[in-house]
């Protein structure tokens, strides 16, 4: 299935594989566009960083647009409403998340009337704006990367400005098996990707940008040609790079394209390289420009487990199960449901979770057949000739299972990206993107041990020091007390005497 | 041949006696190796060792020669890590070790404001006024216990986290 792909193929990307698509079952029809359901379910955290707290309360009715729950802390997004309704419950739903199964929702049972919210401005073309209020303006917005990660955009866009930057890259590389979402995007919407791209380099004060595509989406390039001579903006230049997975990760993508090496444990602005996904370009250009704010997104829904493949533009808070319904209901072959891709996605038991701003794609798929049992290490080294990012996942693996924190850290776990190229070429079946996600928990646990008892140690000292304080300043008051009397008390006894004296003289 | 005998036998007795005058006069910082151990311990301040806290414990280890294995929440890895440090043979916990993180909760409904609570805790982690309901910072609780016992009303619980 999977082949080694020879590194000097790449050129400038280590490792990788070719992974055979899947991808022509769900891009073989256009967009369709779901109804809006009778009940939406928006998670309040649908982003990297805080999550949102709601301003709404059960029993309000809500327009189209209008702010559910605004970004609180330092990093986060708002969330809005994506149809109008009631709202009936703030409550925990289930919902795809890394940890846990269930997170905090606003959930509305909608009028079917799709009535959006009126007041906001008038649409300015975006150059008669600067680029501080864009920046406030993407915020407003909601829009997080619709690549995956979900970083809030308008942080990540903030974070940058005060970088020195060089290039702008849009990431159209769906690298990623199954996944077609992107691709269909560019070819039915080139103009807005462009136009985002536009946007994005007005705000950051940019002169290049690449819209870089994979090379096996002919349509997706072709459209986003045409558009691109049509504006006519010289400063944007196509790139295509080859089908390889993992090209489309941030770092791998700007190793590709510009030959320049992404720091362990920096960022890709550390190198003058800012990334944004092509869909988060749209995004930014519906809401600027469309006054459109991120209530709906497109997401892949395919696999054997799926009738009619295809990919679809919901509302943020639809169901799965609302979804797959439209896309003609599972198959007989349905029996894993998998959100994101194959790769990296991950697997779930129910399909009442919602759609969120991070889901790019929902797979339901017959079962995989097993690899096969465990089998011990026998240091082979395919792991490390596929890593793209150059580690040696051997003895990561080796350290991990010792549970040698530092160690592990030396051999950069930090950096794994968790592609989970490293598993599919393993001849001894060796889950070890799993392990390494394990590792990373408790590598993250140790660390915040470390911080408690860091915190638990200052405030014993902070106390120590008080009660010692507090003790000395009631030993010196008692000793004051003492002294006064001790120099008052002869005079004291003597003036009682005195006055004893008179009394007795008097009688 | 008999020069060479007596030069080196020399120069070693010379070695010997700076390195043992050394060893005695100059000071060997203790407080430095204190923070040491006090870096290798949990930081609980549970007092469970016998010791008013964490840094009191460490102190002891070094300059009282107090067992290495008195620390239940640290467990074998912070034995073993001591011994590492200290030169000294791991030797097996003296308690067995907790089942978990777990931190204290106050049942407010019951709480009568009587402070012994505040008072009994190693790192200011309740906080609340006389005659008045208290109540547990969580994040700051390292779960020593020291507060149930004091506690008039049975109102302090235990919860797993």
């Amino acid at each position: 299935m999977a082949t080694a792909a020879p590194t000097y193929d790449l050129g400038k990307l280590h490792g990788g594989l070719r992974l055979d698509a899947h991808k022509t079952a769900s891009t073989s029809a256009p967009i369709q566009e779901i109804p809006v359901p009778a009940q939406l379910v928006l998670p309040i955290h649908q982003h990297v960083g805080d999550a949102a707290q709601p301003v709404v309360s059960i029993g309000e009715q809500v327009l189209k647009g209008q702010l559910l729950a605004e970004p609180y802390g330092s990093l986060g997004a708002p969330v809005h409403a994506s149809s109008s309704g009631k709202v009936i419950a703030i409550e925990p739903w289930p919902v795809v998340r890394r940890y846990g199964e269930t997170a905090p929702c606003v959930v509305i049972e909608c009028d079917d009337e799709d009535r959006a919210i009126d007041g906001w401005e008038e649409p300015l073309p975006f150059r008669e704006l600067s680029p501080d209020s864009l920046l406030q303006k993407i915020l407003q917005g909601g829009i997080v990367g619709l690549g995956g990660a979900v970083f809030p955009t308008a942080q990540k866009l903030m974070q940058a400005v005060s970088c020195e930057l060089d290039f702008l890259i849009l990431n159209g590389v769906e690298c990623e098996p199954y996944i077609s979402c992107d691709d269909m995007l560019m070819r039915e919407r080139a103009h807005e990707v462009i136009g985002g791209a536009q946007i994005l380099m007005h705000a950051l004060g940019l002169d290049t940008a690449y819209v870089v595509v994979e090379s096996d989406k002919p349509e997706a390039i072709q459209r986003l040609a045409d558009v691109m001579s049509e504006i006519g903006d010289d400063r944007i230049v196509l790139k295509q790079v080859p089908t390889i997975y993992p090209s489309g990760g941030e770092d791998q993508l700007v190793q590709l394209v510009t030959n320049r090496e992404v720091p362990s444990g920096g960022l890709p602005t550390d190198i003058g390289c800012l990334v944004q996904n092509v869909g988060t370009a749209a995004a930014i250009y519906d809401w600027v420009q469309n006054r459109q704010p991120l209530i709906s997104r497109v997401t892949t829904i395919t696999g054997d487990g799926i009738t009619r493949p295809m990919n679809v533009r919901a509302r943020i808070g639809t169901t799965i199960a609302d979804i797959a319904a439209f896309a003609g209901g599972y198959t007989e072959y349905a029996k894993q449901l998998i959100v994101g891709g194959p790769m990296t996605g991950k697997s779930i038991s129910t399909d009442r979770v919602p759609l969120v701003k991070a889901t790019n794609c929902i797979l339901v798929i017959s079962e995989t057949p097993s690899p096969g049992p465990e089998l011990p290490c026998i240091r082979c080294g395919d792991c490390a000739a596929v890593c793209p990012v150059q580690l040696l996942p051997q003895q990561i693996f080796w350290y991990a299972c010792a549970d040698d924190e530092q160690q592990m850290r030396n051999y950069g776990l930090t950096d794994c990206i968790e592609c989970g190229c490293c598993d599919l070429v393993c001849p001894s079946h060796i889950p070890l993107t799993f392990d390494f996600r394990m590792a990373k928990a408790r590598i993250r646990e140790l660390a915040d041990e470390k911080a408690r008892a860091e915190r638990a140690r200052q405030r014993f000292e902070a106390r120590t020091e008080r009660l010692d304080r507090e003790q000395q300043e009631r030993d010196d008051e008692l000793e004051r007390q003492k002294d006064a009397a001790r120099k008052t008390g002869p005079e004291a006894i003597a003036e009682i005497m005195k006055r004893k004296q008179q009394k007795d003289d008097g009688d | 041949m008999w020069t060479a005998v007596l030069t080196i036998a020399l120069i070693g007795l010379l070695a010997g006696l700076i390195l043992s005058y050394a060893s005695r006069k100059l000071p060997s910082n203790p407080d430095e190796l204190v923070e040491r151990v006090n870096d290798k311990l949990p930081q609980t301040q549970c007092a469970q060792c016998g010791y008013p806290g964490c840094r009191p414990y460490a102190a002891a280890i070094v300059n009282n020669g107090a067992a290495i294995n008195l620390c239940p929440p640290g467990g074998d890895d912070t034995v073993r890590r001591l011994a590492d440090l200290l030169g000294r043979d791991v030797i097996p916990l003296a308690e067995s070790p907790p089942a978990g993180q777990a931190v204290a909760v106050i049942d407010e409904s019951l709480c009568i404001g009587c402070m012994h609570c505040r008072n009994a805790c190693p790192v200011d982690a309740i906080v609340g006024a006389q005659q008045l309901m208290h109540t547990v910072i969580e994040s700051e609780c390292t779960g020593c216990k020291l507060c149930v016992a004091p506690c008039p009303v049975d109102c302090i619980s235990m919860k797993d986290t």
